[in-house]
């Protein structure tokens, strides 16, 4: 990457309107040489798509029937980190990287760090602004330069086990305070059995999102000066609320997240609850085999009673990477994807997606569907509720990848006998201090 | 007369190209996919690359940072620990079966052989990924049938438990392969030996201890000292049991992982390509020092 470049995009970082201009001169440039190569309607094009949700071939099959001259080869590359490792090598590599991938909103800023993603704006992509929920296409462009098309949000919410609660007399906590008082209640009622799993020794994404949701705003870029403070008193607050839960043997720490045995615990009852966004249902349809049915969706619990707080975690967009030789089929994959009604209609239904679309979320047959893994709930009323409460006013940083797992990487060592949560917040500022002065930032408190 | 000067001297242009064409094969692939690589490492160690300020030559600098890297030597140190562990047992059973299969008094030799070597022919992932299974402390089999019998379930994954664990799996993958070379250089030992060896008397456990161990000590020590190298190389086992207990192990772990993490994720290229080469030299000194002490020992 060049200084120039580089400069371009911390510039683009702090100052919408400079970022504007400098990505108008750009577009003018690349739409020429863009229209040159596209291809035409009657030519066959290949296209090949990253993306880690399960059964996406429906919703491709849908692309292919509307544009048969395209034909899609769907590659699941890993969920989430491990996906964003093989981009970023593709894209060190300068070849391998697919024309369309999966990446999150958080992960946006980091790729166009990278200068790895196409502005599907020269390519009609604005066309369908208006159809998206606002901040969703927001944290995805910048003006008329689009970077990904929204797909999905992650409004975070309660999933819980009905049957689990109700056999022991558990309420649906509203509040953190409730919540810790029914985790105790219940690992004493059924030891061995515990309300939640704590997921920070394996996602790091899942603490910055729920810190998120407490208030917590750890940076403050201004030109290439960083204010970093990640160990602040509403970290400190979070870290000591879950190491007392910890200490209680109230909530599970021995098994990580996102493993066959921590999905078995789920399926068998021994956490009876999983804080996440509302994708989290897609996945367990693939290991429940005692708990279908048995699921319910309840508001994330408040710091504030009262009050109503919610946070994102996850979501993603399709992009559209630089090297692809079809950049004009390759937006309208992404475009179709992430905006045709009755592919995102699906997704919803089928992956459990909440939509980014005003109209489906407006949509009172959708929002009123009835899923049979909830029992019959129609949970997406709960999660329309969460998406209108997230405090969107959160950023990402650069290098989140980085962050999220020196997250996981304190929160773990912690865990692991050196010290408590709270010191491993300490820790965490002092070690991403240190990255970030390496990188270049001056960094302060 | 003229023609056969210029047939000579076709003659002798062709004996001094000879070698370097017979070598050809192997130095292109040995250029392309080591030295090149290793040239294209070493610019990369020498440079700086940072978000603000961009590229700049740095000399030395990240080399001295990873040598003074206090993670870069806890990965090494754990990673002796491993070889300790592992290495000596593995060696063990490798040469017992080696032995066993080669005194004859085995049906079905070739069955057995093939066998025990299956594991190597596992990608070590795909390995990692089996014994991953076996070990889940909530629902693996082991704690199910630790469950099912009223016992306390073991944990593989604890602190102490890990290097074991890890040597468990290295070991099942890499026995079988000691042993094929083991059993290589026993049968390569003249039968003659062994005629003279009962002739005077030596039972056949002598005749394997006294005459057929001491002739294959030196592939022994090869085979250690690849092993060291395999050791400090070790990647794919702790990077796949870190998400089982990612309490224990941190992306720091083993030496090759720190690299991994620094360019991939913490996208630090620069100081992961010098990570890369200190690793080399330390594996190098390692390997240097346990030959010095073999030699010594042999001498004595």
């Amino acid at each position: 990457m060049t200084n120039d470049m580089k400069r371009e995009f911390i510039q683009a970082m702090l100052n919408r309107r400079q970022l504007l201009q400098a990505a108008g001169a750009g577009t003018a440039a690349v739409a020429l040489s863009g229209l040159g190569s596209a291809a035409s309607a009657q030519e066959k094009v290949e296209l090949t798509i990253w993306a880690w949700t399960p059964n996406t071939q429906s919703e491709i099959d849908l692309f292919t029937k509307a544009f048969p001259n395209i034909s899609v080869k769907l590659e699941n590359a890993g969920q989430g980190p491990d996906e964003y490792v093989k981009l970023r090598n593709a894209v060190r590599a300068g070849t391998g990287l697919p024309d369309v991938g999966q990446v999150e909103f958080t992960n946006i800023p980091g790729f166009r760090q990278l200068q790895a993603l196409l502005d599907m704006g020269q390519y009609g992509a604005n066309d369908v602004k208006d159809k998206f929920i606002d901040w969703t296409w927001a944290s995805a462009s910048e003006g008329d330069a689009v970077y990904g098309i929204p797909w999905d949000s992650g409004p975070m919410g309660i999933l819980y086990r009905a049957d689990v609660l109700d056999a022991h007399k558990i309420a649906v906590p509203k509040t953190w305070a409730e919540f810790a008082e029914s985790s105790k209640a219940l690992s004493k009622a059924s030891p061995n059995t515990y309300l939640t799993n704590f997921g920070g020794t394996a996602d790091g994404g899942w603490v910055i999102a729920l810190l998120a949701q407490a208030g917590w705003k750890p940076f403050e870029l201004n030109g290439t000066d960083l204010k970093l403070h990640l160990n602040d008193a509403i970290a400190k607050k979070w870290a000591v609320y879950w190491q007392d839960l910890i200490d209680a043997n109230a909530v599970g720490v021995k098994t990580p997240v996102w493993t066959t045995d921590w999905f078995t615990g789920l399926d068998e009852g021994t956490y009876a609850s999983w804080l996440t966004g509302a994708w989290g249902a897609v996945f367990i349809p693939q290991f429940a085999k005692k708990s279908n049915g048995h699921w319910r969706a309840a508001p994330l619990p408040q710091w504030e009673e009262g009050k109503y707080v919610s946070a994102n975690l996850g979501g993603s967009t399709f992009a559209v990477f630089n090297t692809t030789k079809h950049p004009k089929e390759a937006t309208q994959l992404a475009v179709f994807l992430g905006s045709d009604p009755e592919t995102a209609r699906l997704w919803n239904t089928k992956q459990f997606l909440f939509p980014v679309l005003k109209d489906l979320v407006a949509d009172p047959e959708l929002m009123s569907h009835k899923y049979d893994l909830y029992g019959g709930q129609a949970v997406n009323e709960i999660f329309v509720e969460s998406a209108k409460h997230v405090d969107s006013s959160f950023q990402y940083a650069p290098f989140q990848d980085y962050l999220a797992g020196q997250v996981q990487q304190e929160l773990s060592a912690s865990i692991g006998g050196k010290g408590s949560l709270s010191d491993a917040f300490d820790r965490l500022q002092e070690v991403v201090s240190a990255y970030c002065s390496d990188q270049g930032y001056t960094v302060s408190q | 007369m003229a023609a056969l000067k210029s047939r000579t001297r076709r003659y002798r242009v062709s004996k001094r190209l000879a070698p370097y064409l017979f070598l050809a094969p192997f130095a292109l692939l040995f250029i392309a996919f080591l030295i090149a690589p290793m040239v294209y490492a070493f610019t990369l160690a020498i440079y700086k690359t940072t978000v603000v300020g961009g590229t700049r030559f740095v000399g030395a600098e990240n080399f001295v940072r990873a040598l003074s890297d206090p993670k870069f030597w806890q990965g090494v140190t754990v990673l002796l620990q491993f070889a300790l562990i592992q290495i000596p047992g593995m060696v063990a059973v490798a040469l017992l079966i080696a032995l066993i299969l080669d005194s004859g008094t085995v049906y079905a030799k070739s069955f057995f052989r093939v066998s025990l070597f299956l594991p190597y022919a596992v990608p070590a992932v795909i390995a990692t990924l089996i014994w991953g299974y076996l070990y889940g402390p909530a629902f693996g089999p082991f704690t199910q049938l630790a469950n099912l019998l009223g016992l306390p379930p073991p944990n593989f994954l604890t602190p102490g438990m890990m290097l074991p664990s890890i040597a468990n799996i290295a070991n099942w993958e890499y026995t079988g392969y000691q042993m094929i070379i083991y059993y290589a250089a026993l049968q390569a030992i003249p039968a003659d030996l062994e005629e003279a060896a009962s002739m005077d008397g030596a039972s056949s456990l002598i005749y394997a201890l006294k005459v057929k161990l001491p002739l294959i000590v030196p592939m022994v020590v090869v085979t250690i000292i690849f092993s060291i190298i395999g050791s400090l190389q070790l990647f794919s086992e702790p990077y796949l049991l870190h998400n089982l207990s990612p309490t224990v192990i941190n992306n720091a772990y083993t030496p090759n992982y720190y690299a991994y993490t620094l360019a991939f994720t913490n996208q630090q290229y620069n100081y992961s390509a010098a990570v890369s080469f200190v690793l080399g030299g330390v594996t190098a000194v390692i390997s240097y020092a346990f030959m010095l002490i073999v030699n010594r020992g042999g001498r004595t």
